[in-house]
């Protein structure tokens, strides 16, 4: 059975992990009230960024951080858009997102048909070659575990320390924050930032690991389903982790079933995951209560501070 | 206490709004151990001296010394190191947080450490407090959010505390035991800077008062040596003529009627409605009592029509049953309706005066000819609410919301007064409105009472019940007691009821019978 399952649920994981960290960074921007629209912008130009980098360097380590950073400074103009001149947050994501896509394009025009060696794995040896569990926890990349890294450090940090509960309390009541004395829109810049830099660092998983080269428009709505993924997670981080391989497997079922011959249109499984989406919207959103108990109060309402 | 550094002292603060002056030349001294009583009508610029005191904005000039020395404060958490407590009045609270997180975030980090939990106890208790640290604030009454404000403060140690208008929103037996506390902190030698503007609370309370007018500091008075008329007058700057109820001529039937009426909030933390019963007769004012958040929205949005009953036959207006009709039915039917919410339900902020006249009153007053908004009369119709009415504006082209609260508010009731309705509801008729135009707002009621119409005035403001109703009920959960005449019933009956506690109430009852 290991012959084509262990490919298969590795698969999983490749597919996964750019989702995991695009959700869960905007599940730490929405926590602080802010709604990005623009996460398949930033990730585009995450992917570039550190797809460019790692060609001309030939470090993998610059590549991701270039990723990271590219990421960040793409939200760095959704955050002074909406943040510090009060911009319609949804417009300004949207546009982030069309912005992105066409900026990215300009900058990887050199670089398509180029090929990057990929991440290297880290093989701890020995318990590696454990079978079936050693490959399938084992002898990753970095980026891999970076994730679940993230996953665990993101929920620890919203719900148990201090900076977290700041960014829940933006998020839930601005004014009060403010009143309080903290200031808003320099923790929900904050929050842009990280949300952007992971975006970055989901895209360039996707340049650098998940297809090792440059093509135009690769994100292919990954932005969106991670966007989603933050609701289906009702606002938690291990949710997202959780959402984002269900919806990550989904798209390789698919893979795998156009390969076993399934009669299936091939155009009908490619729909999978974005028909998956709408379904999962539809039922959170049935309990109407529910939903907007976990929603952040202020979520998508800019602070004006002289009011 | 002369010879002592006062704990605070203010001289020549200054702060100006684009187009405003909202404090100017500003000074004020408080002892350690003073409750002082800072007054004034709204707009008068007191939240923004607090605001200026607690370093949530700056000052344009002025100084401010804290025992003795210089500082300049420049943001709260800078006050609340020199020891500055504040409790807000519209709180700055996080419903989705806990107890524990919503104290946690107002205190030095130092502070909120592991054992937060068990110093929340320990405090409450102290002090007569009780709170539980684990609750979500959602869960909890106002009187125990506004407690939760009381104990973050308490537990920074503060020398000085600012209370900002902190008894709106609690019972009678609420403010008693808040008093308590605040007496028993002055004791401690904490000095309190005590907001509001209702005068009796100040003479019980207060040792010192500073009244404060149009931005500037126009008197300072004893309390206890005052009444709360001449206060208001100091307040005012003018003779406040309390509104008299004029002669009944007409006492008619039941014109606007509830009956049995329940019904499942579809609000987040709304409230249900269970069996409510309620007449309100041609030519009197009926007032329903009680705490913000009992229903009061609920019941409000039955009777306008937003929220629509399955019965038809438990609301009537007249001989019309109106439970499942909207609100421009129920206008023709005769019913007027003054919402809370003064902009964005009463009024559409951002269009000008004259259209929001035509919005409510396009049927009533037949301002559509052929399908076309008839302009000519619609300006009119808008002039003759703000002669009528003495609404102060630029001119009726002008937006809503650059309006103040007081005049918009006439405004509203102008244009819903005019209309002759027969029935008019109002929520909160006088909130955050001057005592002037309330006292306006309150005499128009009672008049048009007296023309024959039949008023429901739904208000937390007691003082203003007894002045307008005939009858008075009070809302607790969902429920609605049945009127009593306003002369037969005491505040404190009143403030058991808005408690909940309705069988002292009624045994009271049955001992005067």
């Amino acid at each position: 059975m290991g012959d084509w399952l262990v490919p298969a649920l590795l698969t999983i994981i490749t597919a996964s992990t750019p989702l995991v960290f695009a959700a869960v960074g905007e599940v730490v921007v929405e926590k602080s009230g802010v709604l990005n629209l623009g996460i398949e912008g930033m990730m585009i130009v995450g992917a570039i960024s550190a797809f460019a980098v790692g060609v001309t360097t030939g470090s993998a380590t610059l590549a991701i951080f270039a990723g990271a950073i590219g990421g960040a400074a793409v939200a760095f103009i959704f955050g002074f858009l909406t943040l510090n001149l009060l911009a319609n947050q949804v417009a300004a994501g949207l546009a982030l997102t069309i912005f992105g896509l066409g900026f990215s394009a300009l900058l990887g025009h050199g670089f398509v048909g180029k090929t990057f060696p990929g991440l290297p794995k880290l093989e701890i040896p020995i318990i590696s070659e454990i079978p079936f569990i050693g490959p399938l926890l084992f002898g990753h990349d970095i980026l891999v575990y970076g994730s679940v890294i993230i996953v665990i450090s993101t929920t620890y940090m919203l719900n148990k320390t201090r900076v977290g509960l700041l960014i829940r309390a933006v998020g839930e009541n601005h004014d009060a924050a403010h009143s309080i004395g903290y200031s808003v829109n320099k923790i929900r810049m904050a929050c842009v930032l990280f949300g952007g830099a992971m975006a970055g660092l989901g895209g360039a998983y996707l340049s650098l690991a998940y297809t090792p080269l440059w093509v135009e428009g690769m994100t292919s709505g990954r932005g969106w389903i991670a966007l989603a993924l933050v609701v289906f997670a009702s606002w938690k981080a291990w949710r997202a982790f959780l959402g984002a391989y269900l919806f990550g497997g989904i798209t390789i079922i698919q893979l795998h079933a156009q390969g076993f011959g399934v009669e299936i249109a091939p155009e009908f499984l490619s729909m999978l995951p974005y028909l998956a989406t709408i379904v999962v919207l539809v039922l959170i959103s049935r309990d109407s209560s529910r939903a907007k108990l976990n929603a952040p109060a202020c979520l998508g309402r800019s602070f004006h501070e002289a009011g | 206490m002369t010879g002592q550094i006062p704990r605070l002292e203010l001289e020549g603060i200054s702060k100006a709004y684009p187009g405003v002056v909202a404090n100017e030349n500003v000074s004020l001294k408080i002892m350690p151990g003073e409750i002082h009583a800072l007054l004034g009508e709204n707009g008068a610029g007191k939240s923004t001296l607090v605001k200026f005191i607690y370093g949530v904005q700056t000052a344009d000039s002025g100084s401010f010394k804290w025992e003795g020395q210089e500082f300049a404060v420049a943001n709260p958490s800078m006050a609340r190191k020199l020891g500055i407590g504040m409790v807000f009045q519209h709180f700055s609270l996080f419903d989705a947080l806990s107890v524990e997180e919503n104290i946690a975030i107002g205190i030095s980090p130092e502070l909120a450490g592991d054992n937060l939990g068990r110093q929340i106890r320990d405090v409450s208790r102290q002090y007569g407090l009780p709170l539980d640290p684990d609750r979500f604030v959602h869960t909890l009454s106002v009187g125990e959010r506004q407690r939760i404000e009381v104990v973050r403060c308490l537990l920074q140690n503060p020398k000085l505390l600012i209370m900002d208008e902190p008894t709106s929103v609690l019972t009678p037996q609420e403010v008693a035991e808040l008093f308590k506390t605040l007496r028993r902190l002055s004791e401690e030698g904490v000095s309190i800077l005590y907001i509001s503007h209702k005068l009796q609370e100040i003479k019980d309370l207060c040792h010192v008062a500073t009244i404060m007018r149009m931005g500037r500091v126009v008197d300072s008075c004893i309390p206890s040596e005052e009444s709360p008329l001449s206060m208001a007058e100091m307040m005012m700057g003018a003779n406040l003529v309390s509104p008299e109820k004029p002669e009944k001529s007409v006492h008619g039937g039941p014109h606007l009627v509830v009956k049995n009426l329940s019904l499942q909030s579809d609000h987040q933390h709304g409230v249900d409605l269970k069996n409510i019963n309620l007449e309100v007769c041609k030519g009197e004012v009926v007032g329903i009592a009680g705490i913000a958040g009992n229903g009061q929205i609920e019941v409000m949005e039955i009777l306008t029509g937003e929220v629509l009953v399955e019965d038809p036959n438990s609301v009537l207006i007249g001989e019309i049953c109106v439970g499942c009709e909207g609100p421009k039915f129920r206008r023709n039917a005769g019913l007027g309706f003054v919402p809370e919410e003064r902009l964005g339900h009463g009024a559409v902020p951002e269009m000008s005066l004259w259209e929001n006249a035509f919005l409510s009153g396009f049927q009533t007053m037949c301002l559509v000819s052929r399908g076309f908004i008839d302009v000519q009369e619609s300006i009119k119709y808008a002039l003759s609410i703000v002669s009528k009415f003495n609404v102060k504006t630029p001119g009726i082209k002008h937006a809503a919301n650059s309006l103040s609260g007081g005049n918009l508010q006439k405004f509203i009731f102008g244009r819903e007064i005019l209309q002759n309705p027969e029935v008019i509801v109002a929520l909160q008729p006088t909130w955050g409105v001057d005592a002037g135009s309330a006292a306006f707002i309150r005499q128009s009621l009672m008049d048009l009472a007296a023309k024959g119409a039949a008023v429901l005035v739904i208000s937390q403001d007691l003082q203003e019940l007894f002045e307008v109703s005939d009858r008075i009920a009070v809302i607790y959960e969902g429920t609605v007691s049945s009127p009593r005449p306003a002369e037969d019933i005491t505040v404190e009956e009143i403030g058991l009821l808005m408690a909940g506690i309705s069988s002292e109430v009624e045994l009271g009852l049955t001992a005067d019978a």
